[in-house]
């Protein structure tokens, strides 16, 4: 990452205040993905417009409806309110890192599906990340009124709560089975 | 919306990052976690021209307990805050707020130190530094000063930090032995700011009568109103509370405007509900809570 931290003349405001170019550098699903970008650029905008990642959805744009969550060094966090250029150099994983190469469901999707865990589908990528980042900071879950309060960061406008609270608890089931970390790729024969 | 355009200062060290912000005045603006900027940002309702990046300090970063006091540096995020037993064995009152701000995802980028400064009436944790008389350090070019508990807030979004100072660490004093808190919000949904919440301290004396009771009210004026109830519960004892006279002594120094969630009535009324249900559960915890070791319902 290029930045800028003294001028010429460092009394020179204009200098200082000006709006340059930045060379960011993330590691997007495993991989090195680079854009350059303006400071404005939001994550979510970096991963939808620059690299092509459409995944994660936008939804309110200020971190209230939880669309776009992904997970920044394995922990989730809203990427609409995240600079790109602040997390250079980081990891990040979007729901395009999370269904096995030959397509086969992460547990947390496959969860999804077998409760009905989605309708319209817009919200849900922001709900998957946010079941993999608490299920692995807490892979005894087990109580709705917790999952409930840990999952209220994302809201669904079909109102598929009951099935995303189920889908959450079978795949908190499933992930203690088989041990993965649901974070990770999914790997079906590792289980 | 989108954010307007704006400089993006990384400094290497605290030295470039405040001599930046002497050079920026008040173009500039601190950016660390950015859970509360980034949405004033992508609303346009914050334009700074430049931000100077502090998260990747990692002089920051430090979260030590002594016995007196639990240090915390700028680039602490809520969850770590939350989820740190000594921490929060040390101050319980730290989680009993945490737990209400925002959610999992917002704590685990936004940072405590940030929330102070950014002073909002609604926020819990500029109630717990009233309440404690936690201390802000404040470091320029010129040199560092600290600011005590109420005297950080100026008024709504406006905290007693200048352009050209950072923020680097909030101290939270520990309070003495038999000493119990609690802190009771009602929001509408779960993670907003509260329409009105109160952090509350019991000290209690040798008898397990109350000896002192403070307490910290949020989203009832334009910052944390602090207010002394330990006149109208002194003597009683910690799990026979009559609470009305300090609920009437509170209510009574309360003057909350009308919005468009609340009526300023119904918040005086709520905020007076909520101490009294924090008033007896500060004081029983008082009564059993050795504030070095938590209770099992504390430390789960």
């Amino acid at each position: 990452m290029t930045s800028e931290l003294t001028t010429d003349d460092p009394t020179d405001v204009r200098e200082l205040t000006r709006e340059r170019l930045h060379e960011v550098t993330v590691t997007v699903n495993g991989l090195p993905r680079s854009a350059t970008v303006p400071p404005r650029r939001l994550l979510s905008d970096l991963l939808r417009h620059d690299l092509r990642l459409t995944g994660t959805h936008v939804g309110c744009e200020h971190g209230v409806c939880g669309a776009c969550t992904v997970l920044l060094d394995g922990a989730p966090v809203r990427s609409c309110l995240t600079f790109a250029v602040a997390v250079d150099g980081r990891e990040i994983t979007t729901v395009e890192g999370l269904a096995a190469e030959d397509g086969t469901l992460h547990p947390v999707q496959q969860a999804f599906h077998d409760h009905h865990g989605l309708q319209c589908g817009f919200c849900t990528p922001g709900f998957v990340m946010s079941a993999c980042g608490y299920l692995a900071a807490h892979p005894d879950a087990e109580d709705d009124g917790e999952i409930r309060a840990e999952m209220a960061g994302n809201l669904c406008r079909c109102t598929g709560y009951a099935g995303i609270l189920a889908a959450v608890k079978q795949a908190a089931a499933v992930l203690r089975d088989t041990g993965a970390d649901p974070r990770q790729r999914h790997r079906p024969d590792a289980s | 919306m989108k954010p307007p355009a704006f400089a993006y200062h990384a400094p290497p060290d605290l030295d470039t990052a405040v001599d930046l912000l002497a050079e920026l005045g008040e173009d500039g603006k601190v950016l660390a976690g950015g859970q509360s900027l980034v949405p004033m940002m992508n609303l346009r309702l914050a334009t700074p021209a430049a931000l100077v990046d502090i998260s990747r300090l990692g002089e920051l970063g430090d979260l030590e307990v002594a016995d007196d006091a639990v240090t915390l540096g700028a680039g602490v995020t809520s969850e770590r805050l939350r989820t740190d037993d000594t921490a929060t064995a040390a101050i319980p009152l730290l989680r009993q707020a945490l737990d209400h701000v925002a959610h999992p995802v917002i704590r685990n980028r936004g940072t405590a130190v940030g929330s102070l400064v950014h002073a909002d009436p609604a926020a819990e944790l500029p109630a717990v530094l009233a309440l404690l008389d936690g201390s802000v350090v404040l470091r320029s070019r010129d040199g560092t000063r600290r600011v005590v508990g109420s005297e950080l807030f100026l008024g709504p979004l406006e905290s007693d930090v200048r352009p050209e100072e950072l923020a680097t660490e909030v101290v939270f004093p520990i309070p003495p032995a038999r000493t119990g808190t609690a802190f009771h919000e009602l929001a509408r949904r779960h993670g907003d700011y509260a329409l009105a919440g109160v952090a509350v301290r019991v000290g209690l004396d040798a008898d397990l009568r109350i000896d002192t009771a403070r307490a910290a009210f949020i989203g009832v004026a334009d910052r944390p109103v602090v207010i002394d109830v330990g006149a109208a519960l002194a003597g009683q004892h910690h799990d026979a509370l009559d609470t009305a006279d300090a609920v009437g002594h509170a209510r009574a120094r309360l003057d909350p405007r009308d919005d468009i969630h609340a009526t300023g009535a119904y918040r005086r009324h709520l905020a007076g509900v909520l101490l009294g249900r924090a008033l007896e559960e500060a004081a029983r915890r008082a009564a059993t809570t050795d504030p070095t070791t938590p209770t099992a319902e504390e430390a789960t």
